[in-house]
């Protein structure tokens, strides 16, 4: 395997043979896909990202919910995309091994105006190609979840909503296609394009770079680097949700996504369990103008206490494991912006909103296709090399409960995250794995080292010290 | 999945100080295979990384550096390394002598095993490098400690930067594993705990800007300060993305403020570690938020024990030995078959502003806590209570405390009146006026 991956340093010079075909700007869990789609193909691709790591952006903090799309906007491209994006998700996560639990979501009426919305949300569902999904009572609604709050009135059961490993699932795309030969070049934001007929040399802080294609995944930025093409198309503007993270602990007072019915201020807060077995309350939805404002809020968590107290009461008495927040790339359209330009060697991808990790596989495949449309000969797809992720989810095998791992290697049986139940043959594989974190966040989203509800009071030293034993 | 069956007779989760008192205890008082599990490497507890003096000596003294609120005489005692208490040692030294006690009594004690979970009411799961067990024995004792709570669960809103600390994580970082912490630090806690964090910052040679407290200024004004401290003063945010670059404080008057620095420490708080204690369905006290117990150390589970931090979150090391060394007898009764029937206990309910009382169930018959007081805390000062203890409206006992009661200092309530307790009645409530 010839991985190449750069962190620092001027980026390949182009006499080398370094002109690449296509360069995706973002490795987010969209520019991971698309990049991951593009490996198939004989081209030279590059991934490129401004942060220290994969997925660091919008990606690394959102809900987590692999979406069935049933609410969707009908016919638009987002719920085209989530439909399929999902099932392309659910089955490359049974083949790779990133954690994904069926839970089902409730759409909760707590008044009578929310329960006579019931039926509509159905039909919606319906049109948008959904049709699982059942009106329930509240005695049946009581029955499935009998922590939730008084005065619950009935619900819409999805039962194909599913939570999935945020982390894991770019970090497989970005995988899959370093491994099969895609270049991935860290700490290297663009900051300029220069276009000509043959294609466009990016100015990057690490130097120039020349590629034949363009595409724009930048998240929150993909206006920016837009403009810098020249178009005036659309605006990101950021909107801040923040989430309380519950312990462990909790996690049994919670068995569905607990969704409120959704009004004129958006989807709204839900309760849900995560793959890592704590339990989410969030998001707020704030529009702002900062796109580095990724910080929590007194009033942002009060307003959410309020909420989930109110959803399910014994909440409240639960320990607050982790509190974030993340920014949606909202541009004032109730759809994505995917936009391709013939003559340009050019694809947008922007205002993947608050569905991009479910639908990212159905974009990656969206945009191939794109390109292909704008010129780039995509040649005869090959298989990908097969990749198997570390689990990190709670409801799959885990190295510390695995006889077989540690009598091949005692490091497995090895706690030093023990909150989170950690070992060090995990982190030993994290860091020495084909992109290794840079940072102890980078490490704790690769192997739940120092997420737990000590927040490292009892390892935060030991896996620093492993961290910075192995990356000096 | 292959476990290792094994069975003991008594089994101790946790090799801190009252994990090791109650196996050296136990196992001198031959109780037969008394095994000692401690998930870390080496066995000690939380004095593993802390080297300050304070630990061991007469308890009362011992006692002093840890509980005085009083940080100058500690710190200084702590920077000249020297043991501040006479008979007293530091609490590395502390954990070493521990750990050879027990051991020397006959304990079992194996580290780096890790007890993950329940397969019975008193057979655990366990993991560590020679592979997975399922251990059952006619004792368990759960001596699980406590940690802080971090950053997260004290809801401190702003960015999520490097360079914040709990005590427990600077303690070890500085202390076992000499890392680089930071320039300017500021110190939230002033109980006796945030001093400790004070002393390690600057023996890592970070200057500590300021101690920060939201609790009002005390009365009486302690002796000059080498490190200004804010009373009366929250946390209202972090802020610094790389980097943590300062703390947004609120004093209660209004006024707002932003210290720069590049490193926090969040002392005190303290939660017991009841993961185990819970995931086996013990019966919590809502107010310690440890497994509720009573005077002979039993939990709601027949058969399983409780000593140390677990039970009322944090305590001297003294008060945890000694509690360990003390679950030894009702263990020895329960080995032999002569313990009191479990169940006949009645809660302890406290009222606002007393945040919790422990031991907080009565019984078994006749018996009386630990130096024949309970220990409680209170969440906001009281001067010269009176407490009152009563059952179903009838009064059992009150008394005038001689001392303020302060948030983060123990105080404690006489026993005397334990036997009066109606033992099918309701439960006992203790309020302060
Ligand atoms: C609160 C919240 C909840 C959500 N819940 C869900 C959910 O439950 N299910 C779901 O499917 N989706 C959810 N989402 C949406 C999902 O997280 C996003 O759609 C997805 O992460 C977007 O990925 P991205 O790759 O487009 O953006 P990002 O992850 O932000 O990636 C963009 C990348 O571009 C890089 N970049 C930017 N500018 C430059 C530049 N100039 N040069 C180089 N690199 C650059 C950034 O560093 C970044 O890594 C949620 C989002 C939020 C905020
Ligand atoms: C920062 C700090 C400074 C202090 N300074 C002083 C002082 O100066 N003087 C003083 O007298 N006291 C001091 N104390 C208090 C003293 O350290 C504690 O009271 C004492 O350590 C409590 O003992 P313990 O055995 O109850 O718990 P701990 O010392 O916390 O020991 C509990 C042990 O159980 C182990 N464990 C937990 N769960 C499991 C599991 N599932 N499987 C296996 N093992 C497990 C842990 O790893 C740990 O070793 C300080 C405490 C702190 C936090």
């Amino acid at each position: 395997m010839n991985v190449t991956l750069t962190t620092a340093g001027p980026l390949p010079p182009e006499e080398d043979g370094a002109t690449y075909d296509v360069t995706v700007v973002g490795a987010g869990v969209v520019g991971a896909a698309i990049a991951r789609e593009l490996a198939r193909h004989d081209l030279r691709t590059a991934l490129v990202d401004a942060a220290d790591d994969i997925g660091s952006g919008t990606s690394k903090a959102n809900t987590a919910i692999l979406h069935t799309g049933f609410d969707a906007v009908p016919g638009s491209l987002e719920a085209r995309l989530v439909r399929e994006g999902r099932d392309l998700l659910a089955a490359y996560a049974a083949e790779t091994g990133i954690p994904v639990e069926r839970v089902g979501a409730l759409l909760v009426a707590w008044d009578e105006d929310q329960l006579a919305e019931l039926p509509r949300l159905r039909e919606k569902a319906a049109r948008n190609g959904y049709h699982a999904s059942r009106i329930i009572d509240a005695d049946r609604l009581r029955t499935l979840e009998p922590h939730l709050g008084p005065g619950a009135l009935g619900a819409l059961e999805v039962p194909d909503e599913s939570i999935i490993c945020p982390w894991t699932t770019p970090l497989a795309f970005a995988t899959q296609a370093v491994r099969a030969g895609v270049h991935l070049h860290l700490n290297c934001r663009v900051r300029g394009v220069d276009s000509d007929a043959e294609g466009h040399t990016l100015t990057t802080s690490r130097g120039p770079l020349r590629t034949r294609y363009l595409v724009n995944a930048a998240g929150l930025y993909a206006d920016e680097i837009d403009r810098l093409l020249g178009h005036d198309v659309f605006t990101v503007t950021p909107r801040r949700g923040q989430l309380i993270v519950f312990d462990k602990l909790a996690r049994d007072l919670v068995g569905h996504i607990l969704l409120p019915v959704p009004g004129p201020a958006g989807k709204g807060v839900l309760v849900a369990p995560t793959v890592f077995g704590n339990v989410l309350l969030g998001p707020t939805a704030e529009e702002l103008d900062d796109k580095t404002a990724t910080g929590s809020t007194a009033e942002g968590m009060h307003l959410l206490r309020e909420k989930g107290r109110r959803i399910v009461p014994a909440l409240a008495d639960e320990e607050v494991t982790a509190v974030y927040a993340g920014l949606r790339a909202a541009t004032g359209q109730e759809d994505y912006r995917i936009q391709e330009y013939p003559g340009r060697r050019y694809v947008a991808v922007g205002g993947i909103r608050s569905t991009g990790l479910t639908s990212s596989m159905a974009i990656g495949r969206h945009v191939v296709q794109l390109l292909a449309a704008v010129g780039l000969d995509l040649t005869r797809p090959r298989a990908l090399p097969p990749l198997t992720m570390p689990n990190l989810g709670e409801s799959f095998p885990r190295p510390y409960r695995s006889a077989g791992l540690i009598a091949q290697d005692p490091a497995y049986g090895t706690l030093v995250c023990h909150c989170e139940q950690v070992t060090l043959g995990e982190i030993r594989d994290a860091l020495s794995a084909t992109i290794p974190p840079h940072s102890l966040d980078g490490l704790r989203r690769r192997t739940r080292a120092r997420g737990g509800r000590c927040q490292g009071f009892h390892c935060g030293a030991a896996v620093r010290a492993l961290f910075e034993e192995a990356r000096p | 999945m292959t476990r290792n069956a094994r069975e003991v007779d008594v089994l101790i989760v946790g090799g801190g100080p009252a994990g090791l008192a109650a196996g050296a205890e136990l196992a001198a008082a031959g109780a037969g295979r008394v095994e000692i599990l401690e998930r870390e490497q080496e066995a000690g507890g939380i004095p593993r990384h802390c080297h300050h003096g304070g630990f061991g000596g007469r308890l009362d003294r011992s006692a002093y550096a840890w509980a005085s609120a009083n940080g100058t005489a500690y710190a200084q005692a702590s920077a000249s390394g020297s043991a501040y208490v006479p008979g007293s040692v530091s609490g590395p030294a502390y954990a070493r002598r521990s750990v050879a006690a027990a051991r020397d009594a006959g304990a079992a004690l194996r580290t780096g095993v890790t007890v993950t979970g329940w397969a019975g009411p008193r057979t655990v799961e366990t993991t560590g490098p020679s592979g997975l067990e399922r251990i059952t024995a006619r004792a368990v004792v759960l001596a699980t400690g406590a940690r802080e709570r971090p950053r997260s669960a004290r809801l401190i809103p702003g960015t999520r930067p490097p360079g914040v600390y709990t005590t427990g994580e600077l303690q070890q970082a500085v202390h076992l594993y000499g890392q680089r912490i930071g320039t300017r630090a500021v110190v939230v806690g002033n109980e006796p705990v945030g001093h400790a964090a004070a002393a390690t910052l600057r023996a890592a040679g970070v200057q500590v800007v300021a101690m920060v407290t939201d609790r009002p200024a005390p009365p009486v004004r302690p002796r000059r300060r080498r490190t200004p401290l804010l009373t009366g003063t929250t946390v209202t945010a972090l802020t610094g993305r790389s980097r943590l670059s300062g703390v947004a404080l609120r004093h209660d008057d209004g006024r707002t403020t932003t210290l720069r620095c590049d490193t926090v420490v969040l002392t005190g708080d303290f939660v017991p570690d009841h993961e185990l204690a819970r995931r086996g369905g013990l019966v919590l006290d809502p107010g310690t938020r440890g497994p509720a117990y009573d005077a002979a150390f039993r939990t709601s589970r027949p058969g399983v024990f409780a000593a140390g931090n677990l039970l009322h979150a944090v305590e001297r090391a003294g008060i945890a030995a000694q509690e360990g060394r003390a679950v030894a007898v009702p263990v020895l009764h329960r080995l032999a078959g002569t313990e009191e029937p479990p169940g006949g206990g009645r809660r302890l309910v406290v009222d606002a502003p007393l945040r919790w009382i422990a031991p907080n169930v009565t019984g078994p018959d006749g018996a009386r806590p630990q130096g024949d007081r309970f220990v409680l805390r209170t969440a906001r000062r009281l001067t010269r209570p009176l407490l009152v203890v009563s059952q179903g409206g009838r009064r059992l006992h009150s008394q005038r405390l001689l001392l303020p009661a302060v948030p983060g200092r123990p105080f404690h309530l006489a026993a005397d009146w334990t036997d009066r307790v109606d033992p099918h009645g309701a439960p006992v409530r203790i309020t302060a006026r």
